[in-house]
């Protein structure tokens, strides 16, 4: 991969500098939006068609009113579908951003939950002697987890960088070495049920319910706003060009109205009512008559949550993000700015292998036990979601929002088509197109915008 | 070349580098002096490149020493130059295309705040500061520096090398991109940097380039040293004959 950033004239870009349109005055990544549009498009396509099936009617309007795609149940299911390939797509942004790859995180997905059950159901119950069921058992087991994880991403970094083997080849070698080394340790077992306390990652095992839904939403909102006003303060303090105030408000109430509907929408899908009597009787209390409450948001989206918010201060804020960034756009120049590339590129895969180990929380916990092909094809979903998201394979060019972005329209796209019954070949077949489609109109876009 | 004014800012001795049994810098040694221009002239592939990367720590030398203000320098790496405010502007200018204006600048030495955070307010002002200095119609601070022209790219890595204090500058042929108007700016800089006591070590194919920018002049062909003169001291001619020849012209022996 050689650098194939267009050398831009200054000639034409120049006057679109000039043409501030309402998007510029903002400061809202077009491309960004073109996403956001085109999930809007999906989701509209899904429940046109969806409400087709169900009403039969000729009435567009009975279709969407009938529709099951844009539905609190599906907007749930969907979000904790798309966690555990929108975890590990954040790191995948960082290895493409610096002009690699890595094939192996679905394999180190299987080893590290293969790790984190073993842990849990035969190490320390076992060998260690600590109960089943002890509240020590799910961080032990996430810990150990996390920490393969890094241990095969530092391995691999340091083949990849020290040793200077392609990325391509380091991993693939590591996407046949590390399920089967899980496959071998547990003897190809499916090991489950997995500890409760662990389980609650899972989704919907383990959401916030609607009052603390709500108290997250207001602290996710009032960050925000914080955040907003102190780049404002700090633009202002050095002089620079700010935003006008009415675009500022627009924003933050744009943001707050998103989170707050979200919130919303996943509170109001409610709890079976034999699963909510379950929970009661398990409390010993009997459920009053005609109780009904929502899930909330589901903890492993809270990790996402987190995960994209850290991933996002260390692109953004940190040094490591600044010199990763800094690599993918020009190597040469960033081991002359006194970058020490190759210890970087250790970081850098031992980033991917803990998001990949968390991803494994995720993925195990929701399906409550390990087995060996948790994770299967995963390394194509994330560079995919990756890819779809804006991150450029020539390196030096990704976000970890696109990537998110990118992860929720692939799984739309999946969950969209089985829901109105388009055959399994098709799906495949259309998620492919898709994904060329995406990193066309990406090119024809950059070639335009000069970037 | 005997030079009774001070003593040597930077010096080069007995500098040797070989990659796979050819000798891209065959011993040689340089002096440099405070505020002067040191012309490195030769053909591609003298070794002019190779030495001043060696100074700069682009590449570890096989043989030889360095010494900053008589001190010897232990220089392995770009960080280590850096430490002896040794700044280089590559002829490739060695930016980060993705990045920005201040993100380039500061690529390396990031100002941080308490928190350990890159403070991209701050460089972005110091990054406004510097360039109102040396290009003052720079306005593209927000733009990847791939969407800046050559001319502003260029002022871009100019600003890098001498926002940090730089003792010694290292300058690979700096105009060998720009229009008429931008080369003239990098003129006056060097003049100006000059003036300043700053050392400079000025690669450039362009003779009478050298012969307006320069005090000294050193040639390098296949290696080695053709020997180092006087820029008042000979003419054009002379120069060509050294690069061309390997021959030092009589007036100068």
């Amino acid at each position: 991969m050689t650098n194939t950033t267009p050398a831009a004239d200054a000639k034409p870009s120049e006057p679109t500098r000039l043409k501030r349109n309402f998007f510029q005055t903002l400061e809202l990544d077009t491309r960004m939006l073109g996403m956001v549009g085109a999930f809007l498009l999906i989701s509209m396509g899904f429940q046109l068609l969806s409400g087709l099936r169900n009403s039969g009617g000729a009435n567009p309007i009975d279709w969407l009113l009938n529709g099951t795609f844009v539905t609190p149940r599906n907007i749930f299911n969907l979000t904790i579908q798309t966690v555990s390939v929108a975890i590990m797509a954040t790191g995948m942004v960082f290895i493409i951003v610096m002009r690699h790859i890595d094939l192996s995180v679905g394999a180190l997905l299987a080893f590290a939950s293969a790790m984190m059950a073993m842990v849990q159901t035969l190490v320390m119950p076992g060998w260690l002697g600590i109960p089943l069921g002890s509240s020590l058992i799910a961080p032990i087991a996430i810990v150990v987890g996390i920490f393969t994880g890094m241990a095969v991403g530092a391995l691999q970094g340091w083949l990849v960088g020290y040793l200077t083997i392609p990325a391509f080849i380091v991993t693939l070698g590591g996407f046949l070495v590390w399920r089967n080394v899980a496959w071998y340790l547990t003897s190809g077992q499916t090991i489950g049920p997995l500890d409760q306390n662990f389980q609650i990652f899972g989704g919907i095992n383990g959401t916030l319910g609607e009052t603390w839904s709500w108290v997250f939403g207001a602290v996710a909102v009032a960050a925000t706003i914080w955040a907003m006003v102190r780049a404002r303060k700090l633009k202002v303090a050095h002089d620079f060009p700010v935003k006008p105030v009415w675009g500022e408000f627009l924003l933050g109430g744009l943001a707050t109205v998103l989170i707050f509907g979200f919130v919303w929408i996943l509170n109001s899908y409610d709890i079976p009512t034999a699963r909510l009597a379950r929970m009661f009787a398990a409390r010993g209390e009997t459920m009053p008559d005609g109780y009904s409450t929502g899930y909330g948001i589901p903890i492993s989206v809270l990790v996402l949550v987190v995960v994209a918010v850290a991933m996002t201060i260390v692109a953004k804020r940190t040094r490591l993000g600044r010199y990763i960034f800094a690599t993918g756009g020009n190597p040469e120049a960033a081991a002359l700015a006194g970058i020490n590339i190759r210890m970087l590129t250790v970081k850098l895969f031992m980033i991917m292998g803990a998001l990949a180990a968390i991803s494994a929380v995720v993925a195990s916990s929701r399906q409550t036990f390990h087995s060996n092909d948790i994770g299967t094809l995963d390394e194509l979903r994330v560079i995919a979601a990756a890819v779809i998201g804006g991150t450029a394979f020539a390196g030096g060019i990704g976000t970890i929002h696109g990537a998110i972005l990118g992860a929720l329209i692939m799984q739309s796209l999946q969950s969209g088509m089985a829901m109105v019954g388009v055959d399994a070949p098709l799906q495949n077949i259309v998620v492919g197109m898709v994904l060329v489609l995406a990193v066309l109109i990406d090119t024809f876009y950059r070639r335009r915008t000069g970037v | 070349m005997k030079d009774v004014r001070t003593a040597p800012l930077c010096e080069l001795r007995d500098m040797q580098k070989a990659f796979g049994g050819i000798r891209a810098v065959d011993h040689v040694s340089l002096q440099l002096y405070p505020g002067e221009v040191h012309g490195v002239l030769g053909h591609n592939g003298a070794g002019k490149s190779v030495l001043m990367k060696m100074l700069s720590g682009a590449y570890r030398r096989d043989g030889g020493q360095i010494f900053v203000e008589g001190q010897e320098a232990q220089i392995d790496n770009p960080r280590d130059a850096r430490k002896y405010n040794i700044e280089t502007i590559y002829q490739t200018l060695a930016l980060a295309d993705n990045l920005d204006a201040a993100s380039n600048l500061f690529l390396g030495r990031e100002i941080t705040t308490p928190m350990g955070f890159v403070n991209d307010p701050m460089m972005e002002a110091e990054t406004r500061k510097i360039m109102a200095r040396l290009n003052p119609n720079f306005r593209r601070y927000h733009a990847p520096v791939a969407a800046l022209s050559g001319g502003q790219r260029q002022s871009v890595a100019i600003a890098r090398a001498v926002y940090f204090n730089a003792k010694i500058l290292i300058m690979d042929e700096p105009t060998a991109a720009l229009g008429v108007a931008e080369t003239q700016m990098v003129a006056e800089l060097i003049g100006e940097l000059k003036r300043q006591g700053i050392g400079i070590f000025l690669i450039d194919h362009d003779i009478h380039q050298v012969k307006m920018l320069c005090d000294r002049a050193s040639v390098m062909k296949n290696g080695r040293l053709v020997g180092t003169v006087k820029v008042a001291d000979v003419t054009e001619d002379d120069l060509l004959g050294m690069i061309i020849l390997g021959k030092m012209p009589e007036q100068a022996q």
